[in-house]
């Protein structure tokens, strides 16, 4: 079962308040707020591609931290930042996962990580954290909800 | 650090999502009419949604299903609609230019609420000869059903269609309303 796609203004009212300080931390408070808005008006843009509504605080903070990056890139030209995906793909890099994910043992941490940061199979989790498949999937849904139990 | 969203950040976003075109409803509250708060919801083809109850948490999905599923609070886009109200409710104003979007209606229920368009201003009509002006003589009761589910009471004048026997029947906004509007309108006393 997938969650459906919320209204917007519920999807807003219940992550702007996060986003904005995620984007305070990454670039303090001046700036967090032009991101604040770039943040929301790209989210919208993509909204109606968005074929579940699972996710949606990874999804809107992967947004967040690629508008950081921009903003970042824009200041210092040249800078060596990594390439990230698209925002239509699901995935937040390891870097924006890694503090989110910080309070987790370390095993579902792995396992969230290698999931949905890397978008490896739980085959492959399995054989890289030396258990199984079904081990793999256990610690990363253990780790997702664990995630949502802090957030809420 | 507990930094909030200021209102003035908020509104800014609220603004800016409307000015590009990003949204399928904008909604706003107008909490202080002569009827009360009302719930007004705006498209791109017009209001598509006037209620009585202005909660929005009471809309949100329903109008993310009908219309799409960006639908978020911004006042500009629903100026126009609450000018043409205050209007209205001032006396000043007897048609509204302002378009209904009925699209996600189904089609018997457009085919009635484009007869009803056409009931003037402090008049009244029946849910019988409705039915028969949009081809379904006999279809009183159904009419009656569209007009309960009228999405823009007041701009789609629902208040002015009675029973044939001159009693008011029923409002979906309440009774009392429909006396309010038909008496703002001269057409009871």
């Amino acid at each position: 079962m997938t969650a459906p796609i919320p209204a917007f203004e519920r999807f807003y009212e219940e992550h702007r308040t996060e986003v904005l300080r995620f984007l305070g931390r990454r670039l303090g408070h001046d700036r967090a707020e032009d991101a604040f808005q770039d943040t929301f008006l790209r989210a919208l843009r993509a909204y109606p591609r968005l074929e579940h509504g699972d996710h949606l605080r990874a999804w809107v903070l992967t947004i967040a931290s690629r508008i950081v990056l921009d903003d970042v890139r824009k200041r210092k030209p040249g800078g060596e930042l990594p390439e990230l995906p698209t925002e239509e793909s699901w995935h937040p890099a390891f870097e924006d996962l890694a503090p989110l994910t910080e309070g987790l043992p370390p095993k579902e941490r792995a396992a969230v990580v290698l999931r949905y940061g890397y978008d490896l199979g739980y085959d492959e989790i399995g054989v890289a954290l030396g258990s199984t498949e079904a081990a793999a999937r256990q610690a990363a849904s253990a780790g997702v909800r664990r995630l949502r139990k802090e957030t809420t | 650090m507990t930094e909030t969203v200021s209102l003035a950040l908020d509104e800014r976003f609220r603004a800016a999502a409307a000015a590009e075109g990003l949204l399928d409803v904008a909604y706003d509250v107008l909490p202080d009419t002569p009827v009360g708060a009302l719930l007004v919801g705006v498209t791109d083809h017009g209001v598509c949604r006037i209620s009585f109850d202005p909660e929005p948490e009471h809309h949100l999905e329903l109008l993310a299903r009908l219309h799409g599923p960006r639908v978020l609070r911004s006042s500009k886009p629903v100026d126009r609609v609450r000018l043409e109200l205050d209007e209205y409710f001032a006396g000043k104003r007897q048609h509204f230019d302002v378009e209904p979007d009925v699209r996600v209606m189904p089609e018997f229920n457009r085919r009635v609420l484009e007869q009803l368009a056409r009931v003037e201003y402090g008049t009244t009509t029946t849910y019988g000869s409705l039915a028969e002006l949009a081809g379904n003589r006999g279809a009183a009761r159904a009419v009656g059903t569209v007009m309960n589910r009228n999405p823009v009471p007041i701009v789609l004048a629902c208040h002015r269609v009675v029973g044939a026997n001159g009693n008011l029947t029923g409002y979906a906004g309440g009774l009392e309303r429909k006396v309010q509007l038909l008496r703002l309108e001269g057409a009871l006393l």
